[in-house]
């Protein structure tokens, strides 16, 4: 059904299609809506769920964990603080195989404060192992939430997935959404049947600790996993596609990338951006392309590598730095075409803290680096430099 | 739905119960407890004491403790209002 | 010499062949709670002595669904679990259960447990106090009694151990109005057991604290820790009370014996024992008894 609603407002409606058994909550901007549209729908009875207004997003995340491991359907929303607070929750959802949804809020971290949208708090979990999608925009977003239950419940993947949402951006802005029935959610995502779970019928422990003789290994099983997830990702991709009739790519998703000369490739929310920048230097007759990053992990190293092979060169946008190195997504991908494809890889890291990414950002990334910097912070305002 | 059985859980990711057993802690002690059942009031501290559990009486005031996991830990004998236990360094 | 062999079933809940120090006062105490417990329970335990000792992968101790997550979370994954089972319409049938050491209880999980309790969620949460962070070597906790030695707080010749009092954990958690609140004893074990079935017959957030004597960390000869335990609670400085909604309801007459009784039998206090300021000391503790001794009306 046709609906003019906001973001957050989408992704609740979605989440409750996908009947989450239990539901946490922590408040904190922008994710707030998500969380608020929820408590309303199981306020009026629309969703049958245990809704836990829990003391901490620490708790958020484990109350998330604890229902899992009890048997049932989770979900909660973060961002920001919440996220870094959540960190070592996160690593043990991960390292304990347990299936997860959380929305994943873009915004910026502290300090300095900035409630704006950035992607540097979902970069800081990368190494967690849970899967990251990025979305494009509000229909993207809703989709993904059905998508993320699919991925993560099934046992080849067993991996919690973060569907990540760039704030105010997406969450506070209105859009026309197609929301689906709960007849055709339920047709999809089936109800969560566990592959182990705290049961006095089967009683299993869980999280007893291992020693140096073992726990290398889980650990490289958990990564061949997380790795051989990225086929999951795209059969649920194609399977959503078949039941619901709307595709917006699988891992990454081109946008006249064919005969670019120049590919520019984002994730999130800019990624509409560019394409409305790559249209308009198309229409002067330049080749550019735009690739959508929208499964950032596991990062598609070989899907990355066909798409731009036949490229003069890259420029790639982050919405985040790693401090004291520099783009976290461009060295992913220099490091997949090393040996492989020698097309030179830009960074350009701009829209930090909620700064505007317009047409004038995206041309001084790209004369930047046709004029060879590789590495560099767009749109930066020099006035506000002259201060410090 | 197919009836084929699903995976294995993940490397790492279960214990199953009770497998403590296969460790014998009784290897642990240089003493061991032994009763005389002549004391005995049958009061159970003993066997609710234990830090292992691995106290029982199969009779009332015929306690035995098990040597496979007895850690000669003594607090058995300590505890013992009646006295009825000791605590020997001599095994079998 | 045993007649017939010996046989541990699952349904025991906790089952030897743990790694738990011998003497230690923790796993008597888990055991007795488990028998009472029994097998329709799930429990959520904390980073410690117990998660560690019990659960060293491939071999688990427990008859009872089990998981560790962290350190500080006990109380929220248990919410969690209560809130799933609460939606599976099983709650009245299984029953929850988090345990926490005191470091992880009245120290880092503090926040996690004030938010399970002020919830409401029907969890009954045991803390094991050992009165320090025994399972990293005796450092002190919020629960250290007042002139205790830790490796982090330790007597020298510039200090007499831990210069705090014993953050009051049973007060707050009554402060709270959850239903019930008891403090035990692994050395009062018929009393515990009481404590943990009406507990477990209530509905609604539950708080135990329970002395368990540490050998190595306290510094006794192992097979006394019954009877240290019996000093401590018979010199007042760890009075077993029961709360019921705020209110304390219930507490256990002691006969009373000199603080000094059971500070000189530990190596931890034994600083204490020398020259007159170790004596200006103990008589600091004793007042410490002594106004636990009057608050509960522990003597009659």
């Amino acid at each position: 059904m046709r609906k003019m609603i906001e973001g957050s407002r989408a992704v609740a409606e979605a989440v409750a299609l996908c009947r989450p058994d239990v539901i946490s909550a922590y408040p904190i901007t922008p994710q707030t809506h998500i969380v608020e549209e929820l408590s309303q729908i199981v306020a009026d009875g629309e969703l049958d769920a245990e809704y836990v207004r829990v003391e901490s997003e620490h708790s958020a995340a484990s109350v998330c964990l604890g229902a899992v491991v009890a048997g049932s359907r989770a979900y909660s929303a973060t961002t920001s603080q919440g996220m870094l607070l959540m960190v070592e929750v996160l690593y043990n959802i991960a390292g304990m195989r347990l299936p997860l949804v959380i929305t994943g809020v873009n915004r910026a971290v502290s300090a300095p404060l900035s409630i704006w949208n950035d992607q540097q708090d979902t970069m800081a979990i990368r190494d967690t192992g849970w899967l990251q999608l990025y979305a494009e925009n509000s229909q993207e977003c809703l989709d993904m939430h059905l998508q993320a239950y699919k991925i993560s419940e099934d046992d080849r993947v067993l991996l919690p997935v973060m569907v990540c949402m760039d704030g105010f951006i997406l969450t506070h802005t209105y859009e026309s959404v197609d929301m689906p029935t709960q007849e055709q959610v339920d047709a999809f995502l089936p109800r969560y049947n566990p592959l182990y779970k705290l049961d006095p019928a089967d009683p299993y422990t869980l999280g007893g600790y291992i020693g140096p003789e073992k726990y290398q290994e889980v650990r490289y099983v958990l990564q061949q996993d997380c790795l051989a997830a990225k086929e999951v990702v795209k059969e649920v991709a194609r399977d959503f596609q078949k039941a619901f009739g709307r595709w917006a790519g699988d891992v990454i998703e081109p946008y006249q990338c064919d005969d670019a000369e120049v590919i520019l490739i984002g994730m999130g929310s800019v990624v509409g951006t560019l394409k409305d920048w790559a249209d308009r230097r198309r229409a002067g007759g330049e080749k550019v392309g735009v690739l959508k990053l929208r499964c950032y992990r596991p990062f598609p190293a070989d899907e990355l590598v066909a798409a731009v092979s036949g490229a003069k060169q890259v420029i790639v946008l982050e919405k985040a730095v790693s401090v004291g190195g520099y783009g976290i997504v461009a060295a992913e991908l220099r490091a997949a075409l090393h040996g492989r494809v020698a097309v030179p890889v830009a960074c350009a890291v701009a829209g930090l803290g909620g700064r505007d990414i317009t047409m004038g950002t995206v041309d001084e990334m790209y004369d930047r680096a046709r004029a060879g910097e590789s590495d560099f912070f767009a749109g930066l305002r020099a006035e506000v430099l002259e201060e410090g | 739905m197919s009836a084929t059985a699903r995976r294995k859980p993940p490397l790492g990711v279960i214990t199953r119960p009770g497998t403590s057993l296969r460790n014998k802690t009784g290897s642990w002690g240089i003493q061991r407890p032994v009763w005389d059942w002549s004391k005995c009031t049958g009061c159970n501290t003993c066997e609710s004491i234990c830090p292992e559990g691995c106290i029982r009486h199969l009779e009332k005031k015929q306690y035995e403790a098990d040597y496979d996991y007895c850690k000669g830990c003594g607090m058995c004998a300590a505890a013992c209002p009646a006295k009825a236990i000791s605590m020997s360094t001599e095994h079998d | 010499m045993a007649t017939q062999p010996f046989t541990y079933e699952i349904s025991r809940g906790f089952l030897p062949g743990h790694r738990a120090c011998a003497g230690c006062g923790q796993a008597a105490a888990v055991r007795l709670v488990m028998e009472v417990a029994g097998t329709n329970c799930i429990v959520v335990n904390a980073t410690g002595c117990l998660e560690v000792f019990s659960t060293p992968h491939p071999e688990s101790a427990w008859g009872v669904p089990w998981v560790h997550s962290l350190f500080e979370n006990q109380a929220a994954v248990a919410s969690g679990i209560e809130a799933a089972l609460r939606k599976q319409g099983k709650l009245d049938q299984i029953r929850v259960l988090a345990f926490g050491g005191d470091g992880a209880t009245i120290d880092i999980g503090f926040g996690a447990l004030s938010g399970m309790f002020e919830r409401g969620h029907d969890v009954l949460y045991i803390c094991w106090d050992n009165e320090a962070y025994m399972n990293t070597g005796v450092q002190r906790s919020g629960s250290t009694p007042y002139a205790a030695s830790t490796t982090t707080s330790p007597a020298g010749r510039a200090s007499f151990g831990e210069d705090r009092p014993k953050k009051d954990l049973p007060a707050i958690a009554a402060a709270h109005g959850i239903p019930y609140v008891a403090v035990a004893s692994m050395s009062y074990f018929a009393d515990l057991k009481r404590k943990v079935k009406k507990a477990l017959d209530i509905r609604g957030p539950k708080y135990m604290q329970v002395h368990v004597p540490c050998p190595p960390g306290w510094g006794y000869d192992e097979a006394n820790t019954v009877e240290i335990g019996k000093l401590a609670v018979e010199c007042g400085l760890y009075p077993l009370v029961e709360w019921e909604n705020g209110e304390v309801t219930r507490v256990r007459k002691i006969k009373q014996v000199p603080v000094e009784d059971y500070l000189k039998v530990q190596r931890r206090f034994r600083h204490l024992m020398r020259g007159e300021a170790g004596k200006a000391k103990i008589a600091e503790v004793q007042a410490l008894a002594d106004e636990n001794i009057r608050k509960y009306s522990l003597v009659d």
